[in-house]
């Protein structure tokens, strides 16, 4: 018998015991009350089957691990083609580029835009000479590429394909991913070039050319990484990101295409932040909205069709500058939220990176955390472990009834667009950024070594990655000889044929793009006549 | 008195906005006068921007590593354009040995990944409110 109720406890971080990391309400205790409308068939299913809530394989791990593939690039394409094959020898299982600001905003490395930004936080690409060095030695044919770049995306998928073909490599067994999802540029990460108009069209391109040229290539990436590290919540990304996800579908069938044809090589790009369970439900939730979506509402009798695949991040605003350390311990974490939420790939942060690009030291580490918990934990061993949990269950319900009401939201705006030029995902990322923030000035939620258990003296122990100042220099070098030994006429031309198709929506832009690389055009000089045509995006700023 | 007025800036390519957004809120609520300059301005337009909105401080928020270039070129503006009296600070993803090296080249501090708002508040009220009196006096 309980003679007193019991109490919950005060103190640091007691504030955040009645909600997630998100705000989503929590209970002291979950039971079966909790799944009171649950249909199993309906509401999860067996692995491997409509709504896939319970995941994509009906063997899980069993069947094949996740891919280990970790995100990496900086300075110049030799200096990274070293780095990729360090990573590619500890056993990593794919590559995946991180390009430099100057490339990412469509500028070459002697703009006076680069200035300063040349190589520091991801590779210097500036033609078709840069990829095939970053590839040197690697065998195309064989190895998977993710590439993280948004505005010339289309550019950079242009440039892979002739690299690819100087090695000898169709491309039609090229596989891999591209991020090119622009609608989250305007909502968050803000590497934009074109108006959101215009560059639809650049994605429908190359949708339609991946489908018809390049059948083992995932022709998109849709990616929420980007909306939570700018501080929405969980269900911002969730939401926002699927709703991106379908504004590119539907804008595929509005230009005629079949979404069977299409919808089974689109895949997403999630984050794994700190919040254990909320994160786990955001997958499953993920996957069951889509699948219904999918289904329901466009029509898609190709079971592909219905399956949302994703890659996986730890959260990089989830690590501290404080005890960089810790952060090896957060990423584990994320990491082991990740798997229990089915991702088909993922990548585990480096401890460093508040500091800097991450060192091969940190790296290894990262990349060996995902090793133990494949190899030793058996978190592999049983299909979805937490299925039926009285809590997973229902907060992964309370994510899908979240996104719906932003989805509800986004169309009372008219769609996706017309919410970012209306600035609502951004101002309803500020607020939700800002509260978190406040959240751990009062105290309410404590981050180990900021705002608790600090160590008195705060001593640098790690051994940071520098970037030359030499690098900028070296590749403005670089670029220059290659204006300087290729054939102007060719530029010229297909600089011109490019411009032509911009105008011209029912001439596809990539073989235009291809030819473009392949005369040795500077991605800066693509960008530069796409933008006499289409323009510059502006952003009216909301704080 | 008027409330200060702090110029919140984001240079160069880095489209990383979260902090900058977060700090001037911070600062707006905590009674200032807060521009927010937008994206990818060059450190012209920042200096620019200090000057004409008769600003105290300027905030400077780098996260793509391009801060051992900008922060001095800012600096730079600042002399060349005479507006040394504009307490000038920043913050983002800067290396330690950065942070000193900027500090004695003349940014009067630079707050790393953690750093509590109010130590942020704090630090802009009394440099700015010290930039102010020696200008009355």
């Amino acid at each position: 018998m309980i003679e007193r109720p019991p109490q919950q406890r005060t103190g640091p971080g007691s504030g955040a015991l009645d909600r997630t990391i998100s705000d989503v309400p929590l209970k002291a205790l979950y039971t079966p009350e909790d799944l009171g409308r649950l249909d199993y068939d309906r509401d999860l299913g067996y692995p491997g089957f409509y709504p896939y809530t319970r995941g994509l394989h009906p063997l899980g791990y069993r069947g094949r691990l996740w891919t280990m593939r970790q995100f990496a690039g900086f300075g110049t394409a030799r200096q990274t083609n070293e780095r990729y094959k360090f990573l590619l020898q500890q056993g990593q299982m794919g590559l995946s580029v991180a390009f430099d600001m100057p490339t990412l905003m469509g500028y070459d490395s002697d703009a006076a835009e680069a200035r300063g930004e040349v190589g520091r936080c991801g590779v210097a690409i500036d033609s078709l000479a840069d990829m095939e060095r970053l590839f040197e030695g690697i065998d195309m044919g064989a190895v998977t590429t993710s590439m993280t770049i948004n505005g010339p995306a289309a550019i950079a998928l242009a440039q892979y394909v002739a690299a690819a073909e100087k090695q000898g490599v169709s491309r039609r067994v090229l596989g891999g991913t591209i991020q090119a999802d622009i609608l989250k540029e305007y909502i968050a990460q803000k590497e934009w070039i074109f108006p959101p108009r215009p560059h639809m069209r650049i994605i429908v391109d190359m949708i339609r050319f991946c489908t018809q040229e390049m059948p083992r290539w995932n022709t998109i990436s849709i990616s929420g990484y980007h909306i939570r590290e700018a501080g929405s919540t969980a269900a911002q990304e969730l939401a926002f990101t699927l709703a991106d996800g379908f504004a590119y579908i539907e804008a595929c069938i509005e230009a005629g295409m079949d979404i069977d044809s299409f919808a089974p090589r689109l895949s997403f790009f999630f984050n794994s932040h700190i919040d254990f369970f909320e994160e786990i439900a955001k997958f499953r939730a993920a996957r069951r909205i889509y699948a219904r979506r999918m289904r329901e509402r466009y029509g898609a009798k190709d079971p592909r069709s219905w399956q949302l695949r994703f890659h996986t991040q730890t959260a990089g605003c989830s690590a501290t500058a404080q005890q960089p350390e810790n952060n090896i311990v957060r990423v584990a974490y994320e990491a082991l939220a990740a798997v229990l939420g089915g991702t088909q790939s993922l990548h585990t942060n480096s401890m460093d990176e508040v500091h800097a690009l991450p060192s091969e030291k940190a790296v290894e580490i990262a990349l060996r955390t995902q090793q133990v918990l494949a190899y030793e934990t058996n978190v592999t061993n049983v299909v979805d472990p937490l299925g039926g949990s009285y809590f997973v269950e229902s907060l992964t319900d309370e994510m899908e009834r979240e996104a719906e009401a932003y989805f509800e939201q986004i169309e009372e705006y008219g769609g996706v667009v017309a919410a970012i030029e209306a600035g609502f995902f951004q101002k309803e990322i500020a607020e939700a950024s800002y509260r978190y923030q406040r959240s751990i000035e009062t105290g309410d939620r404590i981050i180990v070594g900021v705002n608790a258990f600090e160590r008195p003296e705060e001593t640098e122990e790690i051994e940071l990655l520098r970037i030359s100042e030499g690098t900028e220099r070296e590749q403005a070098d670089s670029v220059r000889h290659v204006r300087e030994h290729r054939d102007p006429g060719a530029v010229r031309a297909t600089l011109e044929r490019l411009q032509r198709a911009c105008r011209d929506p029912h001439d596809n832009l990539m073989p235009h793009l291809i030819a473009c690389v392949n005369a040795y055009c500077t991605e800066g000089e693509i960008v530069e006549a796409m933008v006499d045509v289409y323009g510059r995006y502006v952003e009216r700023s909301v704080f | 008195m008027r409330p200060l007025r702090i110029v919140v800036a984001k240079a160069g390519l880095d489209g990383h906005d979260r902090g900058a957004k977060v700090i001037a809120r911070a600062l707006r609520d905590a009674g200032m006068e807060v521009i927010y300059t937008g994206l990818f301005q060059t450190p012209e337009q920042i200096v620019q921007t200090a000057i004409q909105e008769d600003a105290d401080g300027i905030g400077l928020s780098i996260l793509s590593g391009a801060h051992m270039t900008l922060f001095p070129l800012v600096l730079e503006q600042l002399k060349a354009q005479g507006a040394q009296d504009v307490v000038f600070f920043g913050g983002g993803t800067i290396p330690p040995d950065d942070a000193v090296a900027l500090k004695k080249m003349g940014v009067r501090a630079i707050f790393t990944p953690g750093a509590p708002l109010q130590e942020i508040v704090d630090f802009v009220k009394a440099e700015c409110g010290k930039e102010r009196s020696l200008l009355s006096n």
